[in-house]
């Protein structure tokens, strides 16, 4: 385990709009090819330190590194270009666009050829532009939907909306994969399939996850570490065992709820 | 379907082909008025994609065409008009002398109207697309209004108020409706390409697009400065084709024709956009006899000059509340769509 190399690391990370501190010295170590989890009640943070991490929100403090290197700061493109894909709590596909067309724009990010060449019709940008839909329709192959490659990305039910915005980050070849509540919505059959999902995801393209989740089921069934948020700061982190039954956890977090249905 | 791609560009060919046929059949037998409509309709269709590609496919709302086909019309005019003419009309001040030596052949000096057009583009994009795309209809706005003030007082370069005439008229049908032929293939290439999806993905939603890796910055700049380019290029075969431009041709009610083109068409279709051009110009012309007066009986109601625009600004009032998607949405006439009236349907796989 000591061996692994450490793929994220956000000492002191701290955001605050206004008065309000809504990350507080938020400080996790990612280790390379786990799937770890982030919790915490609504509110908590969570989605701002991705926002933070994917470079939408330029940290009050702290910084942030991937593989040993300061990223903190770097613009949302160059961020994804260094290898850091995510989707997001609220799904936000291209929705004019075909299932197909949203796959290509992820992966357009790693295409060489530029836009002048299209008009020129040079066969190496013709060569690239198939490889990209070819590369696009392995993707949806993966996650299942290559069936509806032709339709428009709004036509599909939520379930395989989520599949796809998956597939999108998938295509811009990433390392370090964050997904923002990924059941969110699924019924339980939907959700056990995403696990599984997730699992395969991570050995079939050799990523490290990390997910934010309120389905505990999943969360539990997935995650091999486990940091959890409350009011912006950590207040636990650990396997999941232990972070289940820290009480800590559970009064702030799981509450009676959990405790009923354990 | 690699069959139906064949079939396509054959009847893409073809009807290249058959409007080749049209042309040349109408420049013997349709009177002058008529041709000209014609020619309005190829230079309008240049225009309309090219605002398409900015708003339509990349999502700007820009209202700076007017400004970019200005910088078109007087580059190019200038490099065609001869030494002698450009010598009679000066009669304020006389041109200055790199200009009065400039001289270039046609199709070399539009397609500089529309380098320089696009420079301009570059320029304005840059600082202002810095600020997202909030700022670009307001700025774009100031920047048409910018230009024709300089048009207007910067007398050895532009002759001012007084314009340039006796413009060479090389741009008739063949030219007009080749350039637009060119800008039709430059620009469906790009909107059909990966780069192409790039675009539409900034104009879908901005923040995904950042996150998938788009630099949507600088995809942005590159799609306005493509659109000045091809704006310039309008604006430079419009000189040619009326022989006379001066500052007050490109007030923003140009921009605002164009706009309507591009909104009732459909944002993002260029088939919609093509369509719109010509139903909109014919309907720009024919509309002029309201602004005549009109005799009923024994009645005269005389004419209201300015009243085609109110009309117009009404009718886009009306798309905007009715049919926002305009003509075509979204979506493309293809040749697919066009056969599969006649058994095709179901057919693609
Ligand atoms: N851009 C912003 N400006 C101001 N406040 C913000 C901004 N983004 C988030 N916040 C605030 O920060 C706090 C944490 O929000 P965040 O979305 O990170 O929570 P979360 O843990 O993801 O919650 P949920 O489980 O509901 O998704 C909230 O109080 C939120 O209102
Ligand atoms: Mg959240």
């Amino acid at each position: 385990m000591s061996e692994r190399n450490i793929i994220l690391k956000t000492p002191g990370l701290t955001m605050r709009f206004g008065g309000l501190t809504a990350v507080d010295n938020f400080d996790i170590e990612v280790q390379e090819g786990r799937i770890v989890g982030l919790i915490g009640p609504n509110g908590a943070g969570k989605t701002t330190c991705f926002n933070m991490i994917t470079g939408f929100y330029n940290p009050s403090e702290g910084n942030i590194y991937f593989y040993d290197e300061d990223i903190t700061g770097l613009p949302t493109h160059k961020v994804c270009a260094k290898g850091i894909a995510r989707t997001f709590q609220n799904i936000r596909l291209f929705y004019n666009e075909t299932v197909l067309q949203n796959v290509m724009i992820g992966a357009h990010l790693r295409q060489r050829s530029s836009w002048w060449q299209a008009p020129l019709n040079l066969p190496s940008f013709l060569r690239e532009e198939k490889e990209i839909s070819d590369k696009a329709m392995f993707l949806l192959e993966k996650v299942g939907l290559s069936d509806l490659a032709g339709e428009k990305a709004n036509s599909l039910p939520y379930g395989e909306q989520r599949r796809l915005e998956i597939a999108r980050a998938l295509a811009t070849q990433p390392k370090f994969l964050l997904l923002d509540e990924p059941a969110a919505g699924m019924n339980p059959q939907e959700s056990w399939e995403l696990m599984h999902f997730i699992q395969k995801t991570r050995e079939d393209f050799d990523l490290t996850i990390l997910l934010i989740e309120h389905d505990m089921k999943v969360v539990m069934g997935v995650c091999e570490h486990i940091w959890v948020l409350d009011y912006g700061k950590l207040i636990a982190e650990g396997p999941p065992e232990e972070i289940q039954a820290n009480p800590k956890v559970i009064e702030a977090y799981l509450g009676e709820e959990y405790l009923e249905n354990a | 379907m690699m069959g139906d791609r064949i079939r396509n560009h054959t009847l893409t060919l073809v009807a290249i082909f058959g409007l080749a046929t049209f042309l040349w059949w109408a420049n013997g037998n349709f009177d002058g008025y008529k041709i000209q409509i014609m020619n309005l309709i190829a230079i309008n269709a240049i225009l309309a994609v090219s605002l398409n590609l900015i708003y339509g496919f990349t999502g700007m709302f820009s209202l700076g065409h007017a400004g970019f086909m200005c910088v078109g019309a007087y580059v190019s005019s200038l490099l065609i008009l001869p030494a002698s003419q450009k010598e009679a009309i000066y009669i304020l001040e006389p041109i200055i002398a790199p200009l009065h030596a400039a001289h270039a052949p046609f199709v070399v000096a539009v397609l500089l109207g529309g380098v320089v057009a696009a420079v301009f583009g570059l320029l304005i994009a840059l600082p202002v697309l810095r600020l997202g795309g909030d700022y670009l209809g307001i700025a774009t706005l100031g920047f048409g209004e910018i230009i024709r003030v300089f048009a207007n007082n910067l007398v050895p370069i532009t002759n001012g108020a007084l314009g340039l005439k006796g413009i060479p008229g090389y741009a008739n049908l063949w030219w007009n409706y080749g350039f637009m032929l060119f800008t039709f293939y430059v620009i469906i290439r790009i909107v059909n390409s990966n780069f192409g999806n790039a675009l539409k993905a900034i104009r879908d939603d901005e923040v995904a697009a950042k996150a998938m890796g788009i630099d949507t910055y600088r995809y942005r700049v590159t799609s306005f400065t493509i659109g000045a380019f091809f704006a310039g290029i309008g604006g430079a075969l419009l000189a040619s084709l009326l022989t006379t431009i001066d500052p007050k041709m490109f007030l923003f009610v140009m921009t605002f024709q164009v706009l309507m083109i591009v909104v009732a068409g459909g944002l993002g279709s260029i088939t919609g956009s093509i369509i719109g051009s010509v139903v909109i110009t014919i309907l720009l012309e024919w509309l002029r006899f309201v602004e005549n007066p009109i005799i009923i009986g024994s009645f005269e109601i005389p004419g209201i000059p300015g009243m085609r625009m109110v009309i117009f600004s009404l009718s886009l009032v009306l798309i905007i509340l009715f049919r926002r998607e305009g003509l075509m949405g979204m979506r493309e006439l293809t040749w697919d769509t066009l056969l599969s009236p006649f058994g095709k349907r179901g057919d693609v796989e």
